[in-house]
């Protein structure tokens, strides 16, 4: 894509061809007016079209593979249909407010749907939680009352700030040390088993669960063979299989360690990207004065990434906080496993009390607040450096 | 812990040799068994559920799954039957239903957010910083937040259990990430160029297509593997938005059910959760550069 100019002259293209630095006034011949009916003529074929696919695709009958194409299909074309209509139109206006208007077709769409999926629905949900269960009358704080005093909430909130705790340190401190080890090692082995480490992201949840629930299968003592590894490996070892899952407290890190398992790769990928990054002249400086490969690592390398390992910490906090389909799947949140992502949609959608639900995903944004702020912070200094 | 031990050479491992840099590197042999130690830990538990995928129904609840392994190739214990069954029961409904879900859930957003960064890197508008900001701050706003108001519009507007209401929710869920990685990438795009085309009459919504989006290639693939598997892997939002109802459910949906089954569904489990994970692990490891190239500009920006 070197020499562009020939493609820009495109037929879509208001304006007569004109020469270059001269502010023409536009000239709306016959080719032109075509252009403005068509323009004019997408926007409401495109939104019936719209209406009509979405009628099929709420059409129980019909065939799957054909609502993914007609959705894929009717859903880009129709959007790009929209993009370029409204924007022809906007031609038509005098220069100066096209010129002002034109942005706003542009960012529009997206931050209706930002309105309309995340600002609409937190100030709602604000709401929601300061009534009761089905969203009738008023209740005041009673719903905040209510996840402070009982007790499975009070659990609920003490595991999940266990696992805030645990799992992104865990993950960073294994991801680093392993990046830093195979960063010694040839770069075929490197490749490979960063691959592997870095696997489990595809993974989802739900299926690491699965994953795990063979690690942790227990079977009593005369019920058959241990089909689970770990008690597998403690019998053999002459020891009694374990309910891992029911071992209170002990259960959350037997949890918190499936979260581990993913993540690690994450924090692992980003910091060997960063350790790749520092100058090589500064580690080879430090080895010539003598100084031991640990000290080359605390002192520099450490302090060199730091930024980074900031980031990779807080990506993941977040990432701990939302945690819910492990919890879900594994235990549902008995022999108190349960966390605050997990109690929200257990109060929501299986018990129904909008309030409870509704304070409890309060109580999660507001958690999040001080990193929100965090991040805004360090993009206004990115952004001062640029 | 790391020191190195000049006695040891790599001689020994000619793969590594061979790719080594040129200054030959000395290895101890602590930092191999801890790298190999490590990978085993990560891949066993993987590598044992695939080993259950393929035994017998029975075998699977009566043994783990290393005392295959004791005699791998006496055939009478492996079997396609767990697949075949899984596929039947479900799972290749729920298989159709992912697709139905991701593709569109990926594409959708790309396209709004693509124009949107473009308007932030490039054009002059009222509140664009304003807004920016506002984007920086939604990308970390929990889902959670969202689940009740919006299933409580679906509901009133009948939207509830269709696609088109799981796409639009992803579409709202994913766009902060995605403005905000492609804005930056856009911005990093020489201004002279955009200037030159300007002056040559160009007006923003063609240099938004033929250069823009063509330049922007690496970074639309980057975004658009990681939205494919987040949505693929998705469980929450399919949960709530398409509901339970067997015809909709999607496969982290049917998976986590049937794990809720318990040991009575103990010997579909392995094959189900390999229906579930085999395609997004396909992408992955197909994909995996462009995907590591998204996730270091994503997080490790200046």
């Amino acid at each position: 894509m070197s020499e562009q100019q020939p493609m820009l002259v495109d037929d879509s293209n208001v304006e007569p061809p004109q020469p270059p630095m001269e502010d023409v006034d536009v000239e709306y011949g016959v080719g032109s007016t075509v252009l403005s009916i068509i323009a004019a003529l997408v926007i409401p074929l495109i939104l019936v079209a719209f209406y009509f696919s979405f009628l099929f695709l709420k059409d129980e009958d019909a065939n799957k593979g054909l609502k993914v194409i007609l959705a894929v299909i009717v859903g880009t074309v129709g959007a790009w249909g929209l993009y370029w209509g409204a924007d022809q139109l906007i031609s038509r206006l005098p220069r100066r407010s096209a010129n002002a208007v034109r942005p706003f077709l542009f960012v529009g769409p997206a931050m209706a749907f930002l309105g309309f999926y995340l600002v609409y629905p937190a100030v709602n949900t604000l709401f929601l939680s300061l009534q009761d269960a089905r969203s009738d009358e008023w209740v005041g704080i009673d719903n905040f009352r209510t996840l402070f005093t009982e007790e499975r909430y009070q659990i609920g909130i003490r595991n999940s700030i266990l696992w805030v705790l645990v799992v992104p340190g865990a993950a960073l401190i294994i991801g680093l040390g392993f990046a830093t080890l195979v960063d010694r090692l040839g770069k075929r082995t490197e490749s490979v088993t960063k691959s592997i480490i870095f696997m489990p992201m595809a993974i989802s949840f739900v299926g690491a669960s699965v994953v795990f629930t063979f690690v942790y299968s227990f079977r009593p003592e005369g019920f058959g063979d241990q089909i689970g590894l770990l008690n597998a490996v403690k019998v053999g070892l002459g020891g009694e299989s374990t309910n891992w899952l029911a071992q209170q407290p002990w259960n959350n890190i037997y949890l918190m360690v499936i979260l581990i398992w993913l993540q690690t790769g994450f924090s692992m990928v980003i910091l060997s990207s960063a350790i790749k990054g520092v100058p090589i002249e500064l580690i080879e400086a430090a080895r010539i004065d003598g100084a031991s490969e640990w000290k080359v690592f605390t002192r520099i390398t450490i302090p060199t990434i730091m930024s980074t390992i900031v980031v990779v910490w807080t990506t993941v906090i977040i990432l701990v906080w939302k945690v819910f389909d492990i919890v879900w799947v594994m235990t549902g949140g008995r022999d108190n496993t349960q966390v605050v992502a997990q109690q929200m949609v257990q109060e929501f959608f299986t018990n129904r009390n909008n309030g409870v639900g509704a304070a409890l995903a309060v109580l999660m944004f507001v958690a999040i607040v001080p990193i929100l702020l965090i991040n805004i912070r360090r993009f206004k200094a990115e952004e001062a450096m640029r | 812990m790391t020191t190195l031990d000049p006695s040891r050479d790599l001689a020994a491992d000619d793969e590594t040799q061979t790719f080594a840099p040129p200054k030959a590197k000395r290895v101890a042999f602590p930092i191999y068994l801890t790298v190999y130690l490590l990978v085993a830990l990560w891949t066993v538990p993987t590598l044992g559920l695939l080993v259950n995928s393929f035994r017998d129904p029975g075998d699977i609840r009566a043994s783990g799954w290393w005392v295959a392994l004791v005699s791998p190739f006496d055939t009478a214990q492996w079997t396609l039957d767990n697949y075949t069954r899984v596929l039947d029961e479900g799972f290749s409904n729920a298989f159709l239903n992912t697709l139905a879900v991701s593709i569109p859930a990926t594409v959708i957003p790309i396209m709004v957010a693509a124009f949107a960064a473009y308007a932030f890197a490039w054009m002059d508008f009222p509140g664009r910083n304003v807004l920016f900001i506002a984007v920086v701050g939604l990308m970390v706003v929990p889902l959670q937040m969202a689940l009740i108001p919006i299933l409580r519009v679906y509901t009133d507007l009948g939207l509830t259990g269709t696609y088109p209401a799981v796409w639009l929710a992803h579409t709202g869920f994913g766009l902060p990430l995605a403005v905000y990685l492609l804005r930056n990438y856009m911005g990093s795009l020489p201004g002279s160029m955009i200037e030159s085309a300007r002056i040559d009459g160009a007006d923003h919504f063609a240099i938004f297509t033929k250069l823009i989006l063509p330049l922007s290639v690496p970074v639309l693939a980057s975004f658009a593997i990681f939205q494919f598997l987040w949505t693929w892997n998705d469980f929450l939002v399919a949960l709530v938005f398409l509901g339970i109802d067997p015809e909709n459910r999607v496969l982290t949906v049917e998976l986590a059910d049937l794990a809720g089954r318990g040991e009575g569904a103990l010997n579909l489990l392995p094959a189900a959760a390999f229906v579930t994970i085999i395609l997004p692990l396909v992408v992955f490891f197909s994909l995996q550069r462009y995907f590591v190239r998204g996730l270091t500009a994503g997080s490790v920006k200046g």
